[in-house]
């Protein structure tokens, strides 16, 4: 019995710890893309993006043939229609964007660590940079493996 | 024990400055150092592999540990080295110190040593559906047989931990925070972590015990979380309960970790209610 009641106070415990992370909950009717800063928060983050990006010697190279204006203006219109901002995505699929790069997982990684830099110069709210993570990342079987998809999207 | 480990530390850490732009995965996958050396909690090892190298990179990872309760202290120091975000070696050294008061029928120190080996299986902890899966051993050697065997009835001083891993990590999960979530299954023989020994008068006597964690990302650099671990209790000279804690863990950035934690060991041997803090400092490259 008082193995039990300790069992219980434990979980007390961890569950007032969960629940001090709920406090600081957002209003239910604000989009993401209004708690990334709407169009200039966006902005803001993609330009940062490129700024990381360029001095990131791991991937560096792969922007090296890239038309930048076109990369930032498709990445702008696909991180607002992400984040409920009523923009249409007009660029390539991912797998078309990432067909020849043959990527792994340690330039996932650091595209998704510039990312977080680039939140965080923003001034992006930490509950906003999860919740954006957290919408970009199921596209990650899709840009690494971009075979699987072409195939089977390609118009027979 | 303490004051090598600090010295290896604060080389460590020198040297980390000159390695320091070869890694790439994000803050906090490395996890911690547990108290047998693998990548995880402090007390469960995760599906995680330790150090911050990514796939076609290595990383390594270092950390010294205290445990303090009510009758003894534990210290551990750690080393470990992950390749390719697949496979983990590491190395444990633990020092048990019975508070002289206390201590009984026992010598007042009881060491042991653990060579750690892990495996990612398949999955990733953040970007795929599945959970992180990772299978692991740990091969532990304890130093004081006379302890083990001969007054408390264990069968071996020496035994392997078998264990897999699951741990996933949910982003934006809860309030908006990332979950951390694990859960390990682990078969052993050994009786309180090896540092009493393996089995009993009646063999080697393997079980299969259950351990979990699960932690909430505040945000990139603070963690708060609680773990339990199952153990068997086989030696019918001293009885053995769960262990539990309550944890703070800290990543400023991705050279350092330190955590702090409320233990419950509950019944270690001959003394009940044991009860205290945990605090251990991890050092990657
Ligand atoms: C979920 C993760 C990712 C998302 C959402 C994403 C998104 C995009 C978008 C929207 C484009 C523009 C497509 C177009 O021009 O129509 C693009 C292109 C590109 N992405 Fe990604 N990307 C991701 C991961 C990566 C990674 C890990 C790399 C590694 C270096 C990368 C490298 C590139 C490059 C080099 C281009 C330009 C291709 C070209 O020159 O045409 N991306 N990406």
């Amino acid at each position: 019995m008082p193995e039990l009641k300790r069992t219980l106070s434990h979980l007390c415990l961890v569950s007032v710890l969960m629940l001090t992370a709920c406090a600081g909950q957002t209003k239910p009717d604000e989009t993401l893309y209004q708690r990334l800063g709407g169009l200039q928060g966006v902005t803001t983050i993609v330009d940062n993006l490129l700024y990381e990006l360029g001095s990131n010697e791991k991937l560096i190279g792969f922007f090296a043939e890239t038309d930048i204006d076109r990369f930032r203006s498709k990445l702008i219109e696909q991180l607002c229609q992400v984040s409920d901002g009523g923009c249409e995505y007009t660029g390539d699929s991912m797998a078309q964007a990432h067909s020849t790069m043959s990527l792994d997982q340690s330039h996932f990684d650091s595209l998704v660590n510039d990312l977080i830099a680039a939140m965080d110069a923003a001034g992006t709210p930490v509950t906003a940079q999860n919740d954006l993570l957290s919408r970009l990342v199921p596209m990650y079987d899709e840009v690494m493996h971009p075979q699987r998809y072409l195939e089977t999207d390609s118009p027979s | 024990m303490v004051k090598p480990m600090l010295c290896f530390l604060s080389l460590l850490c020198l040297g980390s400055a000159a390695l320091a732009e070869s890694t790439s995965k994000i803050l906090g996958t490395s996890a911690l150092s547990q108290l047998e050396g693998a990548s995880g909690g402090g007390i469960v090892p995760w599906a995680t592999i330790g150090g911050y190298g990514s796939e076609g990179e290595w990383g390594a990872a270092a950390s010294i540990s205290g445990v303090q309760v009510d009758d003894f202290i534990l210290d551990t120091g750690t080393v470990l080295v992950g390749v390719n975000n697949r496979l983990e070696l590491s190395y444990a050294q633990q020092t048990l110190q019975v508070e002289e008061l206390a201590s009984g029928p026992f010598d007042a120190v009881i060491q042991q040593q653990v060579y750690g080996l892990k495996v990612r299986a398949f999955g990733h902890l953040i970007y795929e559906r599945w959970p992180q899966v990772s299978v692991g051993l740990q091969q532990k050697y304890n130093q004081n047989p006379n302890i083990a065997k001969d007054v408390l009835g264990a069968d071996s001083d020496q035994g392997t931990d078998v264990y897999v891993s699951a741990s996933k990590l949910w982003l934006h999960a809860l309030g908006g925070r990332n979950v951390l979530v694990n859960a390990t299954a682990r078969y052993t023989n050994a009786n309180q972590i090896g540092l009493l020994g393996f089995g009993n008068a009646d063999g080697s006597d393997y079980q299969l015990v259950a351990e979990g964690s699960a932690a909430l990302f505040l945000n990139p650099h603070w963690a708060v979380g609680g773990e339990y671990r199952q153990k068997p209790d086989r030696l019918s000279s001293v009885d053995e309960s769960a262990w539990w804690d309550a944890f703070v863990a800290w990543f400023p950035n991705p050279r350092i970790a330190v955590v702090a934690a409320y233990v419950d060991l509950g019944t270690v041997a001959l003394w009940d209610e044991q009860r205290g803090g945990y605090v251990s400092i991890q050092i990657t490259n």
